[in-house]
């Protein structure tokens, strides 16, 4: 077996990369650069029970060392997505996670239903930490009691394994985890965008039209490690870790900090081919480190040793 | 599509603010009028790329021509840049204006401010092909103005400047009404606002807007630079890969 191979519920991965939800749309753009087969997983776009519009423009402005995002999950809803984009995806030899979300529980359900029960699916992330919708969203990562009742909702509709995107917006991650953990999640994703904002310091005016918006890149993964690193030390259940991932270094500190796999995010924007590369860059690090596989440097967490 | 060091070959000042970068490299022969590359800004801290739009192309020197303006702090430091530097450069991207000559047999192309550079190339393709080229370029003060006389090698030029301190005063609608101009095919890129009043003033005018966003990914992706289509209930139109070129009347400018 690959020294890369990564074996996570529903996730048959070839190596621990994988561009992350709503960075890479449903991998079509993407596709006229590379062929997507080489990719450990896809996670798609964020997908509702309707058609989405999204946020009013300007969506994106940058940060030092970072973005930010209001977006607003504009997709084209469970429908199209089911009968057009998954089924094309599906064409290449790679895993699929599809990420979900909704404004109620009852939607959520829908989407989880309608999704999971396509042969294309993988896997699921539910985002239950989405900043950029008023609705739902990340209003159900805040609270542990509504995280672990909405987990099992969908749990209980879904025929495939379901991960659970958090929020690092709360005060504490952990709790939300193991939240999560008892709704039945297979596995979680750490984390979301950090709330942000940005004004114009001539008008006062936000530049997002949003307000604020989700913020991603380099700039946050101080943030990311931490809550992967406390997140492990309290469950065993598998760690998409993201966040400013952009080296193999950084994919080598997700897994050192207890992550199993990865998911790259703002850094295609950079550069459109950072996942072929780090692909075709990871395993000279790891004979630099000694290591026979990736897992080999993967942190288990003090407390579950 | 692609990702390519290009190199520095010329870097200067072309009016307040305004640089000429001509870079050398092997995409140049992907490249087509108004198309733009995506422009990797020499700083870590700097995530985004910059959406440059191509002003003029040489296939026999395989250069580029790329026109921005230091705006803010990412255009600040590509303005560093000396002869020779590596410049990491993603495109050729979007799409670009049709080439074919319009049925009037007259072009007007009408840019304003940074919105001007795409015009060019443009105008240079369209007078090969026998069409015949008319120009009303609008700056904010005389000192903003660029490429005159270049544009004035393809045909009649107007330049308006808001304060009246070179040409018409006023904007370009100004020069168009003032000099009668034939406005049956149009060719536009600058603010929105003007081509908001041009298409306003001008309905039946047939032709092409390019438009200018925010950009993420610049292949249509991550659906950071999105526009309302004028249809209604059919959704938005993504600038970076169904534009930056818009046939008039397709999106709400």
């Amino acid at each position: 077996m690959s020294r890369l191979h990564v074996e996570l519920p529903g996730l048959s991965m070839k190596n621990p990369i994988m561009p992350a939800s709503g960075c890479f749309g449903y991998g079509r753009e993407y596709a006229r650069l590379y062929d997507l087969s080489c990719l450990g997983a896809v996670a798609v776009k964020g997908t509702t029970e309707a058609q989405k519009d999204g946020n009013p423009t300007p969506r994106v402005a940058e940060t030092s060392s970072g973005m930010l995002n209001a977006i607003g999950l504009q997709n084209p809803g469970v429908e199209a997505v089911a009968a057009e984009e998954l089924p094309w995806l599906a064409a290449y030899d790679t895993p699929i996670l599809v990420n979900i979300s909704g404004s109620t529980m009852e939607e959520y359900e829908t989407v989880a239903r309608t999704l999971s029960n396509r042969s294309e699916t993988s896997a699921i992330e539910l985002n239950i930490s989405c900043p950029n919708v008023k609705k739902g969203g990340m209003a159900f990562g805040q609270d542990p009691a509504l995280a672990e009742e909405l987990t099992a909702r969908v749990k209980a509709v879904s025929r495939q394994p379901v991960y659970v995107k958090l929020s690092p917006n709360v005060a504490d991650p952990a709790a939300l985890a193991l939240a999560v953990e008892r709704g039945g999640a297979d596995g979680l994703s750490l984390i979301n965008t950090l709330v942000g904002m940005r004004l114009d310091w001539k008008t006062g005016a936000p530049i997002l039209a949003n307000g604020a918006g989700g913020m991603s890149g380099p700039a946050v993964k101080p943030v990311a490690i931490r809550i992967t690193h406390n997140v492990r030390q309290v469950t065993n259940l598998p760690i998409i870790g993201m966040g400013g991932i952009s080296s193999p270094e950084d994919v080598i500190e997700f897994i050192r900090a207890g992550a199993d796999t990865v998911a790259v995010g703002t850094a295609n924007f950079s550069d459109p081919f950072v996942c072929p590369t780090l692909i075709e860059q990871l395993p000279a690090y790891l004979d630099e480190l000694g290591a026979s596989h990736i897992h080999d440097l993967q942190g288990k967490g003090a407390a579950l040793l | 599509m692609q990702t390519e060091n290009m190199h520095v070959v010329s870097h200067k000042a072309i009016a307040k603010d305004t640089y000429e970068l001509v870079l050398i490299g092997a995409m140049v022969s992907q490249m087509a009028p108004g198309q733009f590359v995506h422009v990797k800004v020499p700083s870590e801290a700097m995530l985004l790329r910059r959406p440059l739009s191509i002003a003029a192309i040489s296939q026999d020197e395989t250069t580029c021509t790329l026109i921005y303006r230091v705006d803010g702090a990412g255009t600040k430091a590509l303005a560093t840049l000396n002869e020779g530097a590596a410049v990491n450069v993603f495109g050729p991207l979007g799409s670009g204006f049709p080439l074919e000559a319009p049925s009037s047999g007259e072009a007007l192309l009408i840019g304003g401010g940074i919105g001007v550079p795409p015009l060019y190339e443009l105008g240079r393709r369209l007078r090969a092909d026998g069409v015949k080229v008319t120009t009303v370029l609008g700056f904010a003060t005389a000192e903003a103005v660029f490429y005159e006389s270049e544009f004035a090698e393809l045909g009649q030029v107007y330049v308006t400047t808001e304060d009246g301190s070179h040409g018409t005063k006023g904007f370009v609608t100004h020069a168009i009404e003032m000099h009668a101009l034939n406005v049956e095919d149009i060719y536009m890129c600058g603010p929105r606002r003007m081509m908001q009043v041009v298409e306003g003033l001008y309905p039946k005018a047939r032709g092409y807007a390019s438009l200018e966003e925010r950009m993420g990914c610049g292949i249509g992706a991550c659906l950071a630079c999105v526009c309302d289509r004028q249809e209604k209930g059919a959704g938005y139109a993504k600038v970076c890969s169904d534009g930056p070129v818009f046939p008039l009347g397709e999106v709400v400018l």
